[in-house]
């Protein structure tokens, strides 16, 4: 429970000058100090593919430049619609236009998709199969601005919407992959974007992003993680780390959240009897820790253990995202040690 | 304007399509048959006086697009298109039974000639605002027409369409507001006072009309003057009428927006529609 807000910080009380992080701008760089990166991998990979497909437009409300669509918004200037800061028209006026045979890719906050214009996606797109794409940026606990835009159950909203597909890609080589993959994809997708500079991380395990399909990045006898998006970064670092204590920990990259891959996760999880840890950067409640929960019961698998990582089923706290991560659990040390206690090492 | 039937007037049109409404209704035993009646006299001018069709080929690309944002509406839509030879008339006794594909409440999955799925209300003028934008790129002479009614009002979507609407100057957008002043919860105006609402849409940049939705001269007028305006600017037809029209003894019952009707009254409807007969 956050404190009342008619008590001062604890430091001014107590006169301690302890160091604290500010709140950056609204979209906080999740990349690490030396982590290599690329910028606006989504923008530049939609204005690529552009050149090559005649349907694509893409749509913003008033956060082209918070989206990475002002790179495609550059390229493609006669291709852009500025919709206005009325996601519930974004939303409509794309299924006018998928009806007119374009492929429009919409985007705007994954608060404002999903909260905001739910009824619009649901009716106006999913329930016709439209080819729309929703790309929006702020998943999960991506900035500290408060609950007004952290999406921390967007993913629990969407699972819900029979006919769209979900996808929370990790980094930016996946984003370029994925954009392509979600063109030639015949229906709603929802994406779960990073953007700014976004870390490059899986470039070293030679992996390839494939449309409902999950993959291992790296196999490990003590434990195995299930993640997508952000959190798949959090776990190959952890698995770094254990590695170090002795821990070998597998990671599941599973990019495609809906349709879930169960074939493959069923498969990782019979193979060896270890500790599943479903890691994912969204509320433990109707993400993927509980889509594959109901998976393995489904299918009598019965790990070692099951455990999530997730966010707590709480309207967050606001400040800078550092902090906040660790006061959550889903930084990098924060898995870590979670794993470690659950392991008793 | 579709080449078909011209020996036959629009009044009589009218009176077919409450016709085939009230019998879709004896079906059923049920349905907005209020509205369609309401509305009957928009769809006859709609379908046999302003916009472009082929009866065989629904989705002909040249078509004017014609938007039922107002899925409980669905039984008047579907007496247009039984009229207008889009869907067969020995299809109307299937109305709201299963395997229909007439369902109802309007889905573009199950009626051809259904160009949206309505319902949830306020989505229709968004959806036209995307379809009329897409004909734009596409260099296309088409019409989005889209019907929505006075409770439709009150959705904020409804709004944030009519200002980008006006925003992008939609030229080949024609609005229709039925204002029949009745919503689920009562009156339309003491649900919400939308009034004035000609002034409104102007200051959002239409170039707004209106006039006695049952009134086929004037809606003739109306809808030669939207096609024909040569402002940039999206236009709309406000259409007042009348819950009912055309039936004295359901006009004149205590007005409710899902209209009671007795078994025996259905035929008894239909019996007068046919007495009134046009030239």
């Amino acid at each position: 429970m956050r404190r009342s807000k008619y008590e001062r910080p604890a430091h001014l009380l107590s006169g301690s000058d302890r160091p604290r992080l500010t709140t950056s701008a609204m979209i906080a760089s999740i990349a690490g100090a030396d982590q290599p990166t690329r910028a606006a991998p989504f923008g530049h990979a939609l204005a690529r593919l552009a050149e090559k497909d005649e349907r694509i437009v893409g749509l913003s409300a008033d956060l082209a430049k918070y989206t990475d669509l002002h790179i495609f918004r550059a390229a493609h200037p006669e291709r852009f619609y500025q919709m206005g800061m009325a996601e519930q028209l974004l939303m409509m006026s794309a299924a006018g236009m998928a009806r007119e045979g374009l492929q429009p890719w919409v985007t705007t906050y994954a608060v404002f998709a999903s909260r905001r214009a739910y009824d619009f996606v649901c009716l106006a797109m999913a329930e016709e199969m439209l080819d729309v794409k929703i790309v929006c940026a702020l998943p999960g606990l991506t900035t500290g601005y408060g609950p007004s835009h952290q999406a921390t159950e967007d993913v629990a909203m969407f699972r819900g919407m029979p006919n769209l597909t979900i996808i929370d890609p990790c980094d930016a080589l996946e984003i370029e992959q994925a954009v392509p993959a979600m063109a030639a994809h015949r229906g709603p997708v929802y994406m779960r974007l990073l953007r700014g500079n976004v870390p490059i991380v899986l470039d070293e395990y030679g992996y390839r992003f494939e449309l409902g399909k999950a993959k291992l990045i790296r196999d490990g006898k003590d434990t195995l993680i299930i993640s997508s998006g952000l959190m798949t970064m959090r776990a190959l670092e952890a698995a770094k780390a254990l590695q170090k204590d002795g821990v070998d920990a597998a990671v599941l990259h599973v990019p495609t959240i809906k349709p879930l891959d169960e074939a493959t996760i069923i498969a990782e999880c019979r193979k060896q009897n270890r500790l599943v840890v479903v890691a994912e950067n969204h509320t433990v409640i109707g993400g993927l820790g509980e889509a594959v929960a109901a998976t393995l019961m489904r299918s009598d698998v019965r790990p070692e253990g099951f455990r999530q990582i997730g966010l707590p089923d709480q309207f967050l706290e606001a400040g800078a995202l550092p902090t906040l991560h660790d006061m959550y659990g889903i930084s990098t040390a924060k898995v870590v040690d979670a794993i470690k206690g659950w392991l008793d090492t | 304007m579709t080449q078909i039937g011209h020996n036959v007037s629009l009044p009589e049109r009218a009176r077919r399509i409450r016709r085939h409404a009230l019998r879709m209704g004896e079906v059923q035993g049920q349905g907005y048959i209020a509205q369609a009646l309401g509305i009957a006299d928009v769809l006859a001018v709609s379908y046999f006086h302003a916009t472009t069709y082929r009866p065989d080929d629904p989705e002909w690309e040249s078509r004017d697009r014609f938007l039922l944002s107002i899925g409980h509406y669905a039984i008047a839509l579907y007496a247009a298109l039984i009229e207008a030879k889009i869907i067969p008339e020995d299809e109307l006794e299937t109305y709201g039974t299963d395997d229909s594909r007439l369902p109802m409440s309007g889905m573009a999955a199950y009626t051809p000639g259904m160009e949206i799925t309505g319902g949830s209300l306020g989505h229709g003028l968004g959806i036209a605002v995307g379809m009329c934008l897409a004909l734009k790129r596409k260099n296309s002479k088409a019409f989005v027409y889209n019907l929505f009614s006075d409770g439709e009002l009150d959705e904020g979507s409804t709004w944030e369409a009519a200002m980008s609407a006006g925003s992008y100057k939609l030229d080949n957008l024609i609005g229709i507001v039925d204002v029949n002043q009745m919503q689920a919860d009562g009156p339309s105006l003491g649900v919400l006072n939308f009034e004035p609402l000609g002034p409104k849409f102007e200051a959002f940049g239409w170039f707004v009309q209106r006039v006695n939705g049952n009134d086929i001269d004037a809606l003739v007028t109306a809808f030669d003057a939207a096609r024909h305006h040569q402002g940039e600017q999206p236009r709309i037809i406000i259409c007042d009428t009348k819950m009912a029209k055309g039936v004295p003894f359901l006009e004149a019952r205590e007005r409710n927006h899902f209209l009671r009707v007795e078994p025996h009254e259905w035929a008894e409807a239909i019996r007068i529609i046919d007495a009134g007969v046009q030239a």
